[in-house]
């Protein structure tokens, strides 16, 4: 009764990964917590930072303008800034961070403007500091606006329409709906997390149940056991593989739910902005579900990987270290499919991870080339196949489960 | 009944080659016996008797455990053996009934039969008391009983024991000393490895003195001293193994 022998040990391997801190937390808390705390979160962050900024009222340094009071009433009249005196030191000043914007007004600039010459207004900042930027780019807008003004009033002079300035109009519009937007925003990242999660999910349960097996001294004890190593390693093969399964469904299922929630919270943006981030974050429930789809052979290829690979540590530790190298092999293909412009050829149809992330990118933006997938899914297959091919043949290595 | 017929393994090593942890060993352990397979540390004990338990295939040779051939049939041979080591540990994170359950259920046993085993061997032994704690949260004395009952729980006709008592305290030691002792009574056959020449002297009906993987002299204790005109065992394990002995294969 193989099946059944295959039921039992799942069984006890599930009872036991159930009370396992550590496969409860990269099995089920990382992917529920990720993804509202990447959207929601860290957007919501760099948002709150950004209002942040340029609500606090920034310090702004006057060079010269003396004689040039129409320009200094603009800027004083300029809501939420103010006006520090001069000191000679005033790059210091922005370095320090006690100064964000430091304005030079040349000499004679008004009578340059009415005379009709070109001057130039410097503005200097700290760059990538972010109140220092954002308060360099208001103001370059209120002295543009300035400049417009200044033109508006020579044209109207010598009696020019002011359209003179404008003989066309250029206007972008967005035809794609929201869900391939969407896709083609966040596709390459949906993809690349379910994969990386996919790993993750499968690690810890990988390692406990071969190498950490070995390290408290139960792998004697189970091979004692009338079971054969076959249906012993095809018990703890499911179990991985149930946990990577988890993980991919919960790491899905949960972006799924914290992007609703983003275009929530944001949605006071998006009716000002349709092009704001939250109301890219659209993925329909199809792309989600194909998506998971895709993510099955791989998970098997990697519940395989990790058991084979672990196994042949001796310790819980030693199959860390062999392991965390492995994430490295499976992020490369996963961040190079995330790339712009990387697309699926058949050749890479071929490349295992790289193949679904790029197949991935695509379903999330409800293009389905179904040869494409069918090769993508049947070589995933293959390579999953042989993994466990391997996994089983190394459950019957003497020198492997004994190794010393 | 347990017979082998020269059992030999060999281990490839990179730095010493190839090692005979076992050469070409023979014996047969009658039902109602106790074999004591006596031997210093890496002398082919444990390999051997991972051998007849099948955990490891024998290179060349082969032993007949209950009528069943280890490579031939490793599985039906398992089925008949109870394996007991200071290696084969308790899954810390099942109770020590689930443990117990789980070797039940592997072994075939029906949930009704496994139910009832499990009552005896629990009340026997007497665990009732910590039958639903997990393994980790054990004393040393209650994991041993616990690997006892694990070791029961499917009846074996055959008692394989590796070194059971290396690093236990002297009432746990005891504790498997006498389960070994009843073994023998309910008619099982018993083979035990040990270092320790008091366990050998009180229970063993025939000892196996073994090194480097050789078995060098075989016997009653009374044959043995007859034997090698030595009262004292250690003093006739002495004679046998220091012409063979070598400290470099001690593990």
């Amino acid at each position: 009764m193989p099946l059944q022998n295959i039921g039992i040990v799942y069984r006890k391997e599930l009872t036991e990964a159930l009370r396992d801190r550590r496969t409860l937390i990269s099995t089920l808390l990382v992917p529920l917590l990720l993804f509202p705390l990447m959207s929601v979160g860290f957007i919501g962050l760099a948002q709150s930072l950004e209002k942040k900024a340029e609500q606090k009222t920034p310090k702004v340094m006057l060079l010269g303008g003396a004689d040039s009071p129409q320009v200094l009433e603009m800027l004083r009249k300029m809501e939420k800034i103010e006006i520090v005196p001069t000191t000679p030191e005033w790059k210091n000043e922005i370095i320090e961070k006690r100064v964000q914007v430091v304005i030079a007004i040349p000499d004679g600039f008004q009578s340059s403007l009415e005379q009709q010459k070109s001057e130039t207004i410097e503005i200097y900042k700290y760059r990538g500091e972010l109140k220092s930027s954002t308060w360099a780019d208001n103001i370059e807008i209120e002295l543009k606006e300035f400049s417009k003004k200044v033109v508006e009033s020579r044209l109207e002079a010598s009696h020019v329409p002011a359209s003179v300035l404008t003989p066309f109009k250029i206007e972008q519009e967005n035809v794609a709906p929201p869900e391939k937007v969407g896709g083609e925003t966040f596709g390459g990242l949906i993809a690349y997390m379910v994969i990386l999660l996919c790993m993750i999910g499968g690690m810890y349960p990988a390692m406990d149940l071969t190498a950490g097996e070995k390290e408290r001294g139960t792998m004697e004890t189970i091979l004692s056991s009338p079971i054969s190593r076959l249906d012993l390693v095809l018990g703890k093969f499911f179990l991985v593989l149930t946990a990577t399964l988890v993980t991919a469904a919960l790491s899905v299922t949960s972006m799924g739910v914290s992007f609703w929630g983003a275009r929530q919270f944001g949605s006071q943006e998006i009716s000002k902005n349709p092009d704001a981030m939250f109301a890219q974050m659209n993925i329909g429930l199809p792309a989600v579900l194909s998506v998971f789809l895709m993510a099955l052979p791989l998970a098997v290829l990697f519940s395989a990987g990790l058991i084979t690979i672990s196994l042949f540590a001796k310790s819980y530790k030693e199959a860390q270290s062999y392991v965390s190298p492995l994430m490295i092999l499976v992020i490369v293909p996963a961040v190079a499919a995330m790339l712009p412009g990387v697309e699926l050829t058949s050749k890479l149809a071929l490349i295992p991870i790289l193949n679904v992330s790029l197949l991935c990118k695509e379903l999330v933006t409800g293009t389905y080339h179904w040869n494409f997938i069918a090769l993508i899914f049947l070589s995933t297959c293959v390579y999953a196949a042989a993994a466990l091919f391997l996994a089983v043949k190394m459950f019957q290595r003497e020198d492997v489960l004994f190794r010393s | 009944m347990i017979e082998t017929r020269g059992l030999t393994k060999l281990f490839k090593d990179k730095k010493r080659g190839e090692i005979r942890a076992v050469d070409g060993v023979s014996f047969t352990c009658a039902p109602g016996q106790i074999y004591g397979l006596l031997g210093a540390n890496g002398a082919g004990k444990t390999t051997t008797l991972r051998m007849l338990a099948t955990i490891l295939e024998p290179t060349d040779g082969t032993a007949i455990v209950c009528g069943h051939d280890v490579v031939e049939a490793p599985e039906k041979v398992r089925a008949n053996v109870g394996f007991l080591s200071t290696a084969t540990a308790l899954y810390p994170r099942l109770t020590a009934q689930e443990m117990v359950e789980y070797f039940g259920r592997l072994n075939g046993i029906q949930e009704a039969e496994l139910k009832r085993r499990l009552d005896e061997i629990f009340t026997r032994l007497d665990m009732d008391s910590f039958r639903d704690r997990r393994c980790d949260k054990l004393s040393t004395g209650m994991k041993q009983k616990t690997s006892i009952a694990r070791t029961l729980i499917h009846d074996p006709q055959v008692m394989i024991f590796d070194e059971p008592t290396l690093g236990l305290d002297i009432m746990t030691a005891r504790t498997i000393l006498e389960f070994i002792r009843e073994c023998r009574q309910r008619g099982k056959t018993v083979i035990f490895s040990t270092h320790v020449m008091s366990e050998v002297e009180k229970l063993c009906d025939v000892i196996g003195i073994i090194q480097s993987g050789k078995l060098l002299a075989e016997g009653s204790l009374a044959a043995l001293r007859e034997q090698y005109k030595e009262q004292d065992l250690e003093e006739i394990f002495v004679k046998v193994v220091a012409p063979h002995y070598k400290p470099e294969e001690a593990a």
